[in-house]
């Protein structure tokens, strides 16, 4: 039972971003050259951001506008992807379609956007067609056959390229770009074919989302309610294809996967729910495109595409660290605050059995004896009687005759809340180990192990249920006196 | 005998996986409320009958028909509850998402599902049991109680036959208690189910009919009928290793290939 809720992140891998991340890291300080930033002026930082930010340049609205749409696309797809286990198919199809953007530059004779899309996006199948087919007719497993696919075809991409950019038109024409990525050789043509690609995507997203939802959880009962699972995901392969090929300019083709995966990894931390992860995606690619862009915009000598990545990967590290229920950090300082609880409650529940040894006949507790009851040394136990008396558990009180107040604390006692929460503690430990021993079928020298833990986390409710169940016990089964609910409520009496 | 087709009816229906033969002409025939159980050993095609029948496997020969009609035409009257191996438990869905996957066949396609749909997930969370849980993660129950998110979306299909593989896989007495309360809830509507099971020690006390399978039908009738230890004995025990050895032999045989298409999904 507990292996099934011991896991409260639902992400997949969550490591796979940080590969992309090393990546970006290795592409921003090897590889300055084949990036180019925005403006290439010398003003100053904040002339820059105000230029950026003010979007009065046109060519400072075309790269927001493409990062923009690019880390939208990218983001839905990505969650797609992602939470049907097929990250690396994205990153295949990325390498995949290299080829067919030089058919495409070779068809056309120039960098035409829409060539360029058609004959990346029939590369693309081609690619997805040969995984399908090795995987049918072949022993050979999925992750390899993808890994055949990929390097296959980005060889072949790689060999045309470099042909053509040897040819005399092939010269000037910017090709290359595919490989790395420049935001700024975007054209206004570039950023109809990402419109067209995101609007086919939100129509994919907004009017197939339960059709899709079915098919990405349960193929089976997709089919078995008549949906042609096979069209639906060949739907999926195609829109994919368009937002990697419309990104490659963006980014280039290492990078694209990074978008596609960060993203939704991200989202997957933050929400359990399909429609809000990928709305979540969605706007971290959105915003990973516009920050990247605008650091590269005000850096010298910064690539764009590595940088949106590096972006995208900041996210995914302050979600990881910081997210109010999954963030490393809340869960590790709320198990702290939990440990510091519990030794406060030990601690409190060592003097009332201290006062209980002396028959409640005086209110002082001697802090030697808490330490030898709960067998921790003195340094220790000053330690957590100074924390109970910031908490407000305890007074101290200095021994009669001790003019001068000695540093450590030697005598206390319990203040009302103090009492009120021993009480409590040590309610809940007898109770429990009552209930052990008469509703469990416990043996009475087994319960004390169990109770010591339970005793932190019965809430009053399962209190009440369990003193109904016992009918109001006065006596644990070691015939000690379970304190009731008048002896909370009206305080230490001596 | 009234005029109206029955629920479920099988005629010669072979099928072949990678060309090796898994099921050899299969008859069968289902009435209206009847509880079937199908039962025989691993490997014995259980499951390859009921994903045929619902014609996700492509059949080597023989016809299904479902209420009269080949399996592709009559979706909206059949309810299936697949493996609980078969999904990813991890995917982004909640429990109500998935009961009201049951209600995506009503909707049809492109339209968004109503209060009535949500209504009816609801009631059949409730029936079985597990209306508190409607916001969690799917991956975050039980076997047994998966198993009962798989039967509540079931339910809400209000489908007429109900095809369900294995559903009392890795649950609890109790859970396999409720479901058999409600499986019989749905007889007793008057429902047909068809539901493979692996334990032959409760068979007897759950179904009226039984189908005996191991590659091919052992028998198939009422339980009295049925469960004898001769055919019990005829259905796992090793009086067919001759039959097995020649269908391995016979895989090589080109003939079984003629409708060879993808077997396990797309990925």
């Amino acid at each position: 039972m507990n292996a099934i809720y011991s896991n409260p992140i639902p992400v997949r891998g969550w490591s796979i971003p940080l590969v992309p991340f090393a990546l970006g890291c290795i592409a921003l300080f090897a590889l300055p050259a084949h990036g180019e930033q925005i403006g290439g002026t010398n003003d100053g930082l904040l002339e820059r951001s105000l230029r950026f930010l003010s979007l009065s340049d046109g060519s400072v609205r075309m790269v927001v506008m493409g990062t923009l749409l690019m880390g939208f696309g990218c983001g839905i797809m990505g969650g797609h992807i992602v939470t049907r286990r097929l990250s690396l198919f994205g990153d295949t199809l990325s390498h995949a379609v290299l080829p067919g953007v030089a058919v495409g530059f070779l068809w056309s004779q120039s960098k035409d956007s829409w060539a360029i899309l058609i004959g990346a996006t029939l590369a693309g199948f081609l690619g997805v067609a040969l995984i399908s087919m090795i995987r049918k007719t072949t022993r050979i497993r999925q992750d390899s056959a993808l890994g055949l696919v990929l390097s296959g075809f980005y060889a072949f991409g790689i060999c045309m390229l470099t042909r053509i950019q040897k040819m005399e038109f092939g010269n000037q024409s910017g090709i290359d770009k595919y490989l790395f990525g420049q935001v700024v050789g975007l054209s206004e043509s570039d950023l109809w074919t990402m419109l067209l690609s995101c609007a086919l995507i939100l129509l994919l997203t907004v009017f197939l989302y339960k059709e899709m939802l079915v098919t990405g959880f349960d193929s089976d009962f997709a089919r078995s309610i008549g949906l042609p699972v096979e069209f639906l995901q060949y739907l999926l392969w195609l829109l994919l294809a368009f937002s990697v090929i419309t990104s490659l300019q963006v980014v280039g083709v290492v990078l694209v996967s990074a978008l596609l995966v960060i993203p939704a990894a991200t989202a997957s931390l933050m929400t359990e729910k399909m429609d809000r992860l990928l709305f979540c995606s969605a706007l971290l690619g959105c915003a990973a495109g516009v920050i990247g862009s605008f650091i590269s915009f005000l850096g010298s000598h910064l690539p764009t595409g590595p940088l949106i990545v590096l972006v995208s990967a900041a996210f995914f590290l302050v979600t990881l660290l910081f997210h109010p229920r999954t963030g490393l950090l809340p869960q590790w300082l709320s198990s702290r605050d939990r440990d510091r609880r519990i030794l406060r409650e030990n601690t409190l529940k060592a003097a009332y059995q201290e006062l209980e040894a002396m028959d409640f006949k005086q209110e002082i507790v001697p802090v030697s004896q808490l330490a030898s009851r709960r067998r921790i040394s003195m340094p220790q136990a000053y330690r957590e009687v100074e924390s109970l008396v910031t908490k407000k558990f305890v007074t101290i009180h200095s021994p009669p005759g001790d003019a001068s107040p000695s540093l450590q604390p030697v005598m206390l006692s319990l203040t009302p809340k103090g009492w009120e929460t021993a009480c409590r503690i040590v309610r809940n430990h007898r109770l429990w180990e009552l209930y052990l021993t008469n509703e469990a079928r416990y043996a009475p020298d087994h319960v004390h192990e169990d109770a010591e833990k339970i005793e932190h986390v019965l809430g009053e409710e399962t209190v009440r249920r369990i003193e109904r169940i016992l009918s109001n016990p006065r006596r644990d089964p070691h015939g000690k006196l379970i304190p009731s609910q008048q002896d909370i409520e009206r305080g230490f009496v001596a | 005998m009234t005029d109206a087709p029955s629920p479920l009816e099988i005629h010669d229906l072979t099928v072949s996986y990678q060309r090796k033969p898994v099921l050899y002409g299969i008859d069968l025939v289902v009435g209206e409320g009847s509880l079937v159980g199908v039962i025989g050993p691993n490997g014995g095609g259980k499951s390859t009958l009921i994903k045929s029948i619902m014609g996700m496997i492509p059949h080597n020969g023989g016809w299904v028909k479902i209420f009269g009609k080949p399996p592709g035409k009559s979706c909206s009257r059949v309810g299936y509850v697949p493996q609980r191996e078969s999904v990813d438990w991890d995917f982004p869905v909640s429990v109500l998402d998935v009961v009201l996957m049951g209600r995506y066949n009503h909707a049809g396609w492109f339209r968004r599902l109503g209060k009535k749909d949500r209504r009816i997930a609801c009631e059949c969370l409730e029936k079985v049991n597990m209306l508190p849980f409607a916001d969690r993660q799917i991956g975050k129950l039980s076997g047994g109680q998966q198993q009962r998110v798989f039967l509540a979306r079931a339910l809400a299909q209000e489908s007429d036959l109900y095809l369900m593989d294995e559903p009392f896989a890795g649950v609890d007495a109790v859970t396999e208690k409720a479901i058999i309360e409600v499986l019989r809830e749905l007889k007793s509507q008057g429902k047909s189910l068809v539901v493979v099971h692996h334990d032959l020690s409760t068979a007897r006390e759950y179904f009226d009919q039984l189908v005996l399978l191991n590659m091919r039908l052992i028998a198939v009738g009422k339980v009295e009928d049925t469960f004898t230890r001769d055919l019990l004995q005829k259905t796992y025990g090793g009086r067919l290793t001759i039959f097995t050895e020649v269908a391995d032999q016979s895989a090589g045989i080109r003939e079984y290939d003629k409708e060879r298409r993808s077997v396990s999904s797309m990925e």
